[in-house]
């Protein structure tokens, strides 16, 4: 038995951590849009303390994300924020501005530091600097491909955490753009009119037109999503062998009912291949449980696990 | 532009040196237009770890010669690494930014931690200036790089006037910001379009500008459930959902007459707020524009020249100069706007119509030698010209005027029809005295 990688998860509401748990989340990722980003929902501190009573009482984790690049209006808040992670007991914080690095090790330093760039966290040294600065985990940009990946493991000094499955962001601005677009129109979006996640608002590029990319807004800007979903199952033993540390499904954008489904069949993958990795091996069944619930517009795919990207 | 109340920040005025004018400076000869139309520095892109992999990037031998001509003027020049690195990037840094200290290269841009300790290390007369792809945006995090022995920030082209002068008033570093050019329009390094789109790494400077194309935008009409179901959740093998029709579900948000979506950016212009931009504490004014025509950095650069020399001469007394506004434009590929330096940028600072990308003027010819005797100058040739046309001379030194061409010779004396060939060079009678550098632009059509 080989130890086993962390199955984590992005949790929007104490309802949805449940079911997570249930389904066989090692971890889940919650927090509030002010300090994080992208979040499946916007959890108060009394609702981070339920859940992490949750996640405590049966050994999971819980992990906030505030990976917001933040201003100098949000720094005010910061160390009471901080404060309140650190009494209620919280995992780890999801960093990407060195703000809210400072804050933890200063306020609350029994928390562990994820270092969440995003698209920018694309190498081992870089990692490793944030290691230095106090992060005990990278999470890999979703541009990586595997070789990189399964190469930059065994140089890294912290852990590691790769998304396995979801959609990825793959823009963000401070701009509202789809209120600008619609003021441009001549049909100003109302102040009672939602832009946000539920609307189900998405793009298509004119020669790409099979492809929908969900955009919306919220307190952080405009986010522009992947058309795809990946999807590693059918290659997650790789990533097992390299031992990388937490796998990621993202919750954003899909029904509860889906992320439990998705959930435990990773749960299942990885709990075969920890019992035996040699005598583990992937089942197409379980591909087509997934290919049973995915919205057909949005194809399963390897992401840029293999890839080659030019520049 | 709307008129703004009165920030805190005026009145408190924590800086009074002159800011830097930092300039962009895509090959050698734009480097010596930069710097003689008065760039107190330039950046420049060498052969790796840049993000216009594109561009004519600098040789280290050309860097050399860069630099010997800058330091002539005084001036800086700046590389730019700011890639963020992959894992085969990361071996040949350390070689690289030992070249660069070697050449006399003054500060590196970088973003990515994996280059600035290395060029900590390895290159410690090279100074780091953390890039803009870092979107640092507030002074603890200006105040973290300032500890790690940064010293300059080129802060994130979202936070305003008011944002930076509380930088300023808290954190005693450089803070670099963009004035003048092109923007992206997300948070910069935030942005994978290009990765996404056409498997070009737009943070190894592969962006092909996907946010300039054009969008649809729609709102799904399908329902949750018409795809997921709890039925469906429960059945061991589910047959196909389908229930999606192409071209029923999806509800556009555009009428048929109506411009496509768009990210696309109006340019950032802040000739009109020198003022604002020096109160606030700024300490260098950076034009964006490795990819810019010389003809485009020279007017800009000798624009901003003008305006910042003749606020610090006399800031009680400065006015603006509409002939500089008139200049700027003569240059500008897109409309401008000015960011987010007072306020969140809406619907007026977008381009959703087709964008009409002619430069109205055309960088003529270049004086390379002025005999005040005869009146004549002896004139390189860029673009087409011929005896009749209306063109302008400026250049750094003040000169500024309008004439017709009169009657062209070549270099032996020959009468000529026309300036047709490329760096051809024709004499011609000019109505005022002239400088070498100085330049000659025609309108265009």
């Amino acid at each position: 038995m080989i130890r086993k990688p962390e199955l984590l998860a992005a949790a929007g509401s104490v309802a949805e951590a449940n079911v997570y748990f249930e389904a066989g989340a090692d971890a889940l990722v919650v927090g509030e849009d002010r300090f994080g980003m992208r979040l499946p929902g916007s959890m108060n501190p009394d609702h981070i303390r339920e859940v992490t009573e949750l996640a405590h009482a049966s050994g999971r984790k819980i992990y906030v994300c505030m990976n917001n690049l933040m201003t100098n209006d949000l720094l005010a808040d910061l160390p009471d924020y901080v404060k309140t992670l650190g009494a209620i007991g919280v995992d780890g914080v999801e960093f990407n501005d060195p703000s809210v690095l400072t804050s933890v090790k200063t306020i609350a330093p029994q928390i562990k530091l994820h270092w969440n760039a995003e698209m920018t966290a694309t190498n081992y040294s870089t990692a490793n600097y944030w290691g230095s600065k106090g992060a005990s985990r990278v999470i890999l940009a979703r541009e990586l491909n595997m070789d990189e990946i399964t190469e930059m493991k065994p140089q890294l000094q912290v852990e590691a955490q790769v998304q396995i499955h979801g959609m990825t962001n793959i823009y963000h601005s401070k701009r509202r753009l789809v209120q600008s677009y619609m003021a441009h129109q001549g049909r100003p979006v109302g102040d009672e009119e939602n832009l946000g996640k539920e609307r189900g608002l998405f793009l298509i590029e004119a020669e790409r037109q099979e492809e929908k990319y969900p955009i919306y807004e919220d307190v952080n800007g405009t986010h522009i999503m992947s058309s795809e979903d990946i999807c590693i199952l059918e290659d997650l033993h790789l990533l097992m062998s390299a031992g990388i540390d937490s796998f990621k499904v993202e919750t954003l954008l899909k029904p509860l009912s889906y992320n439990e489904k998705v959930l435990r069949i990773y749960r299942n993958a990885i709990d075969l291949y920890a019992a035996d990795p040699n005598a583990y091996a992937f089942q197409e069944a379980w591909m087509d449980e997934i290919r049973a619930i995915q919205d057909p517009e949005r194809e399963l795919s390897f992401g840029f696990f293999y890839k080659e990207q030019v520049y | 532009m709307e008129v703004m109340a009165k920030p805190q920040y005026k009145g408190k005025r924590y800086r009074l040196a002159k800011p830097e004018l930092l300039a962009p400076a895509g090959n050698l000869e734009k480097l010596k237009f930069a710097v003689h139309y008065g760039a107190d520095a330039v950046y420049i892109g060498g052969q790796k770890y840049g993000l216009r992999s594109n561009a004519d990037n600098f040789s280290f031998e050309e860097m050399r010669e860069g630099v010997e001509f800058a330091n002539r003027y005084g001036a800086k020049v700046f590389v730019a690494t700011n890639i963020y690195a992959h894992n085969e990037d990361i071996e040949g840094i350390e070689a690289y930014l030992k070249k660069l200290e070697e050449v006399g290269i003054a500060a590196i841009i970088a973003a990515d931690p994996a280059i600035i300790e290395v060029a900590k290390r390895a290159a410690p007369k090279l100074e780091v200036h953390l890039s803009t792809q870092q979107s640092t945006l507030n002074w603890q995090a200006v105040k973290f790089w300032k500890d790690e022995g940064l010293p300059r920030v080129v802060l994130g082209r979202e936070t305003s006037l008011e944002e930076i002068a509380a930088i300023k008033e808290h954190v005693d570093i450089e803070i670099e910001a963009f004035i003048h050019g092109a923007m992206c329009s997300s948070f910069s390094g935030r942005c994978v379009l290009s990765n996404h789109f056409t498997d070009r790494d737009s943070n190894r400077g592969g962006c092909c500008q996907s946010c300039r194309w054009k969008y649809d935008l729609f709102e799904d009409g399908r329902s949750e459930e018409s795809w997921v179901s709890e039925e469906s959740m429960m059945e061991q093998a589910p047959p196909a959902l389908s229930p999606f029709k192409p071209g029923l579900t999806q509800i556009p948000l555009f009428q048929p007459e109506d411009n496509p979506f768009t990210m696309g950016s109006k340019d950032l212009c802040m000739l009109e707020h020198i003022p604002d931009l020096i109160e606030a504490g700024i300490d260098s004014f950076k034009i964006e524009g490795r990819m810019k025509s010389i003809h485009y950095v020279a007017t800009v650069v000798n624009v901003y020249r003008q305006a910042i020399d003749s606020y610090m001469a006399d800031p009680e007394g400065y006015v603006l100069k509409p002939e500089w506004v008139e200049e700027i434009n003569k240059a500008a590929n897109r409309p401008l706007n000015t960011g987010f330096f007072y306020d969140t940028p809406d619907h007026e600072d977008h381009i959703y119509e087709p964008e009409e990308k002619a430069v109205p003027y055309d960088f003529a010819g270049l004086v390379m030698e002025y005999d005040d005797s005869t009146g004549t100058a002896i004139i390189q040739q860029r673009n087409h010209f011929k005896p009749g046309d209306e063109i302008e001379f400026f250049g750094p030194e003040g000169t500024f005027f309008k004439q017709k061409v009169g009657s062209l010779e070549d270099e032996s004396g020959a009468p000529l029809d026309a300036a047709r060939h490329p760096l051809q060079l024709v004499r011609m009678k000019v109505e005022q005295p002239l400088k070498n550098f100085d330049m000659m632009r025609k309108r265009k059509g």
